[in-house]
């Protein structure tokens, strides 16, 4: 296991990452929404915000930027949805992924599975 | 100022022409070998991340839940760039019962799941097998195997009471080929449910 104790963070302190928010949109966000930046950070913007601005000058995973950050996915989720509503971040959402439980349609497979054997 | 430029430097950014997201899902109990499997077909090591969920009061029956709890859960990933376009992230999920309203929520949209099972363990399985049964998510269930099987897969299929139309294979999560064979044995028999849906209306 790679699993650190990183995020036993005090409920205070992500209380005040998120300025006491408990919901964001979170619907639109995906773990696998990749992020990317859309400026450089600005003098006087919260220290999260600008550590996901330099993180995204290439395009990330949600995921990949809660664990960089050391912050539980909920709490990130609520981060972006704040530079989304910015402009400073655009999303860019899984497009293949199956709906409701369904099955990937073929050509969405036929792609992994060339990715695969790429291996 | 911090310097927040190191921790960058250490990762492998993804092109700027990457744009769709897929994830696969391992399931299994602790020790299983799920984050192996992840760090032997990953592009970077593998990362960790937390969830913390607060859910009202549900029907598990251990007579303790009243009212909210709060579930933090851990999970390590690693992903495979398929394509410029298409990158696939590898979710490790402990499979025991207490997490999977969390991975209901999480992993919706997976491509489809592998079960990773121990064959001195098999009863940690019963229950993800089920859950991913009830959930219509295709999955196929792998041994993770070194050294000399004890049981036939034949056993394992009835021990584990697995569907003649799963797959059942063993594997090396330690080697990169065989970690591979795991996916691509995923990804081919999704390809065969996806057709036989298109061809029967």
């Amino acid at each position: 296991m790679t699993r650190e104790d990183l995020h036993r963070e005090d409920p205070d302190r992500l209380y005040t990452v998120t300025g006491g928010r408990s919901r964001a949109n979170e619907s639109a966000l995906d773990l696998v929404t990749l992020i990317v930046s859309e400026g450089e950070p600005v003098p006087g913007m919260q220290s999260e915000h600008v550590k996901i601005l330099r993180l995204c000058r290439h395009p990330t995973a949600m995921v990949e930027v809660s664990s960089v950050l050391g912050l539980p996915v909920s709490v990130v989720k609520i981060l972006l949805c704040d530079l989304l509503d910015t402009g400073r971040i655009t999303a860019r959402h899984p497009s293949s992924a199956p709906v409701d439980a369904g099955l990937p349609d073929l050509e969405t497979l036929k792609q992994v599975l060339v990715g695969l054997h790429k291996l | 100022m911090d310097c927040t430029s190191s921790e960058q430097d250490t990762r492998t950014p993804l092109p700027s022409t990457a744009r769709d997201g897929l994830k696969i899902v391992i399931v299994g109990g602790f020790g299983v070998g799920k984050t192996t499997m992840v760090r032997s077909v990953s592009e970077i090591r593998p990362l960790s991340t937390e969830e913390t969920m607060t859910q009202a009061g549900v029907g598990i029956d251990d007579g303790a839940s009243h009212g909210k709890t709060t579930t933090t859960v851990a999970f390590d990933f690693g992903r495979i760039s398929l394509n410029e376009h298409m990158v696939l992230y590898l979710f490790g999920a402990p499979g025991q019962e207490r997490f999977w309203f969390l991975w209901d929520r999480l992993f919706a949209g997976t491509l489809g799941a592998v079960v990773l099972v121990d064959t001195d363990r098999l009863a940690d399985s019963w229950y993800s097998i089920d859950r991913l049964e009830h959930h219509g998510t295709p999955f196929i269930v792998a041994r993770n195997n070194f050294g000399r099987p004890e049981h036939t897969l034949d056993q394992v299929r009835q021990a584990l009471d697995l569907s003649p139309h799963v797959p059942l294979i063993d594997c090396d999560a330690r080697r990169r080929d065989s970690s591979k064979t795991v996916l691509l044995t995923l990804v081919h028999h999704l390809f065969a449910l996806s057709s036989v849906r298109e061809t029967t209306p």
